[in-house]
């Protein structure tokens, strides 16, 4: 009952030049099989650095031991399905290991031969990885790391980040706050690194789009997260006191990259307002209930694979190994820098169930893509707003643009 | 099968002249078929449809409406007068979208969920074949001959050319991101492909052996209309290959385009989200189904004007009609 698929090397290459309804095509290339198979092996990897951390604020949000694998696993399957019309075979290693055997795993890896990988790490980390990789003409994917200066100072010509930067999310949540008209921000953060570069990115996206951090208050990391038992009899008393006597403001903004407070936030308050951000409604890459552009077959075959809804994690790890088989199936190879420069190029354009093309930043490698504003159940908006423009795509509204970035090793 | 349909018509008329023709349509929300009036365009009635109702076609007869019920993994079978329901058809998983042979003996069914083509035989009700496609399978198109059948994978992005003789993919063409449907041409020397987010229709010449040529992509331009919300879904051609009408998904628009020149003259205004379209039978009419304003946009195909909008149920997908 099943068919045999047959392939051909063959392809027949057809440039047309011509107007059609006003818009301008360009040149574009189509590939016709019918014959025999070309074999391709595609190898990628995904190494994930687990750092020591707590017990998150929500039970909902437990890290599964697969986080960020079941997106390879469905990459692969998805890859594997298209690569049996052309004969390209995709094979993905997955790698966890505390940070201190994170550049032994990678020389395994490169040793292995493996030229594609995605990291799933912090931002240090990263760079050193990238580094390391890049001896080897590897091409290395950022699926985690939202640090805002690997997209800028920090940038690697062989580091794409499929993640996106503190900046896109912070301006993903402004844009829809400046939508509402709700203008005047208190702004909460927290106190560790990672919670005060979250705010500065919440700091420049007020700037960028003319809201007003009418005050900003810092919520101590005193340690312990999670409140256990009748724990929740000392935030009910504890939060409000610390929310008391601020300013006029349409809404509070978390900064808490760490998830120690910000879940605590609605309904806690002492003036009764929405809260983004960290709590509340938060920026997402996708969730496992967001069901439009067809993500519903997504989700589906997410769960059937893996048994448990989709995590950001997994979604980016999925879309970074998806841009490795888009790149593969348009240009029939396997080779890091190709896949780079199809990538980065203006004819490589990739369904992401976010109801447009995601594409790549030529100027600092960041994937562009829709951000979903996500209130634990359901998707309550997506960003970019109606209305924030951009000479090349409203994509460009968030994260850094071109003349904001300080990234060189595009050029 | 136009003419066929016309001609059943035809002796329908003659026989009846109290019927009027009907468009059925499917709610993928409501779990509904509306049933309009296409001479009054009155809903008729509204009856249950199954569990996420997405494909719907109509027996050559014009007496079986058949119906994707995705989430319960079957196709319903309703009688298109009575709308009785009738035993239903096996499909696979998630039947998505489907297309009969002529003969309306085999309908060829997209499961979206398990990267297949199921051909399913709708007399003795039993699968005959599965086909493993790419990812996503959802657009069918069948060629007039009734030779190939086209599946468009959404995920793969490819339309796979399956001969409906020994099932076996004979071709794959590549064409732009999340391709929704194929469509030939009445003579069957054209095949039109949507790209949902590649924002592209791919036209293909198809020999007579019914090997496909790229030869061009149609692009789409509305002022003042992000180019992102340019949607491509729902295709349909006049039976004279004259003028091929585009759904345009968020645009709110059906485009207009030159089957000859390939040029897009104009684009029609409809509801929101329009996805599928269908001719009436006597292609005087063509229904589009918008799925976020849950109602249908009525163009009168002569004058490429909308003449109407009627309600019909929560989310509908697709359309399909039969003559009075």
């Amino acid at each position: 009952m099943s068919v045999a698929v047959r392939v051909r090397e063959g392809r027949e290459r057809e440039d047309h030049v011509r107007i059609t309804g006003a818009a301008l095509l360009a040149s574009f290339i189509i590939f016709v099989w019918g014959g025999a198979a070309v074999a391709l092996d595609v190898r990628s990897a995904v190494l994930r650095v687990d750092y020591p951390s707590l017990l998150p604020v929500s039970r909902f949000d437990l890290r599964p031991d697969d986080i960020g694998f079941a997106g390879a696993a469905l990459a692969d399957a998805d890859n594997g399905t298209t690569g049996t019309f052309l004969g390209h075979n995709y094979e993905t290693v997955t790698r966890a290991v505390p940070p201190e055997e994170a550049d032994a795993a990678l020389e395994d890896l490169l040793a292995d031969g493996i030229r594609l990988i995605v990291v799933q790490a912090e931002a240090e980390d990263v760079l050193r990885l990238a580094d390391r990789a890049a001896e080897d003409g590897a091409l290395v994917f950022n699926a985690a790391t939202p640090d805002t200066a690997l997209r800028d100072t920090e940038c690697r010509a062989n580091l794409l980040h499929v993640a996106p930067s503190d900046q896109m999310m912070a301006d993903a949540v402004a844009q829809f706050a400046v939508w509402k008209q709700w203008e005047d921000w208190l702004l909460v953060e927290g106190s560790n690194p990672a919670d005060v570069a979250l705010g500065a990115a919440y700091r420049r996206a007020a700037e960028k789009f003319g809201a007003r951090i009418v005050e900003a208050r810092t919520f101590e990391d005193a340690g312990g997260s999670r409140r256990t038992d009748s724990g929740h009899v000392l935030v009910q008393r504890q939060l409000p006191t610390f929310m008391q006597e601020a300013r006029d403001h349409d809404l509070v903004i978390a900064a808490d990259a760490t998830d120690y407070f910000a879940g605590y936030l609605p309904y806690h308050l002492w003036t009764p307002r929405p809260v983004m951000g960290s709590g509340g409604l938060r920026p997402v890459t996708m969730h496992g209930a967001h069901e439009a552009w067809g993500a519903t077959q997504f989700q589906t075959r997410f769960g059937k694979l893996s048994g448990r809804y989709v995590r950001q994690e997994d979604y980016n790890v999925w879309l970074a190994l998806r841009v490795v088989g888009e790149a593969v199936t348009r240009t029939e190879t396997a080779e890091p820098d190709t896949i780079r420069d199809y990538a980065l190029s203006d004819a490589f354009a990739l369904a992401a169930f976010k109801g447009q093309p995601v594409t790549f930043r030529g100027w600092n490698g960041q994937m562009r893509q829709p951000i979903l504003l996500f209130d634990g159940r359901i998707t309550v908006s997506v960003s970019p707003q109606e209305g924030f423009l951009h000479q090349r795509s409203p994509l460009d509204t968030m994260g850094l643009d071109q003349p904001e970035s300080q990234c060189t090793a595009f050029n | 099968m136009k003419t066929l349909l016309l001609s059943t018509a035809l002796v329908a008329l003659s026989l009846s002249p109290a019927l009027a023709g009907k468009a059925f349509i499917s709610n993928e929300r409501g779990n509904t078929i509306t049933v309009v009036d296409t001479d009054t365009w009155e809903v008729l009635t509204e009856f249950a449809g199954g569990n996420r109702p997405r494909g719907i076609t109509v027996s050559p007869d014009g007496k079986k409406l058949y119906v994707c019920a995705s989430d319960d993994n079957l196709v319903r079978v309703f009688d298109t007068e009575t709308y009785e329901e009738l035993p239903s058809l096996p499909s696979g998983p998630d039947p998505e979208l489907f297309i009969l042979d002529e003969s309306g003996k085999r309908l060829f069914i997209a499961n979206e969920d398990d990267n297949l083509v199921t051909v399913t035989d709708t007399e003795t009700r039993q699968i005959i074949a599965e086909v493993p496609v790419g990812v996503e399978p959802e657009g069918m198109g069948i060629s007039p001959d009734n030779k190939f059948v086209v599946n468009t994978s959404e995920t793969t992005n490819m339309a796979h050319f399956i001969s409906t003789e020994d099932y076996e993919i004979k071709y794959n063409v590549l064409v732009d991101q999340r391709p929704r449907f194929a469509q030939y041409t009445a003579d069957g020397t054209r095949l039109y492909v949507s790209a949902e987010i590649g924002g592209t229709v791919t036209v293909m010449d198809i020999a007579e052996d019914g090997e496909p040529t790229v030869i061009e992509k149609i692009t789409f331009e509305v002022p003042n209309v992000r180019p992102e919300w340019l949607q491509p879904v729902g295709v349909r051609v006049t039976e004279d290959g004259s003028r091929v009408f585009v759904a345009l998904g968020p645009a709110n628009r059906v485009a207009v385009i030159d089957g000859e020149s390939l040029e897009v003259l104009d684009y029609i205004l409809t509801g929101q989200r329009v996805w599928q379209l269908a001719f009436t039978p006597d292609e005087k009419y063509l229904i589009s189904t918008n799925g976020n304003s849950n109602d249908i946009t009525v163009i009168d195909v002569e004058a490429e004007e909308a003449i109407r909008t009627v309600e019909v149920g929560q989310a509908p997908w697709g359309v399909a009609t039969i003559a009075d």
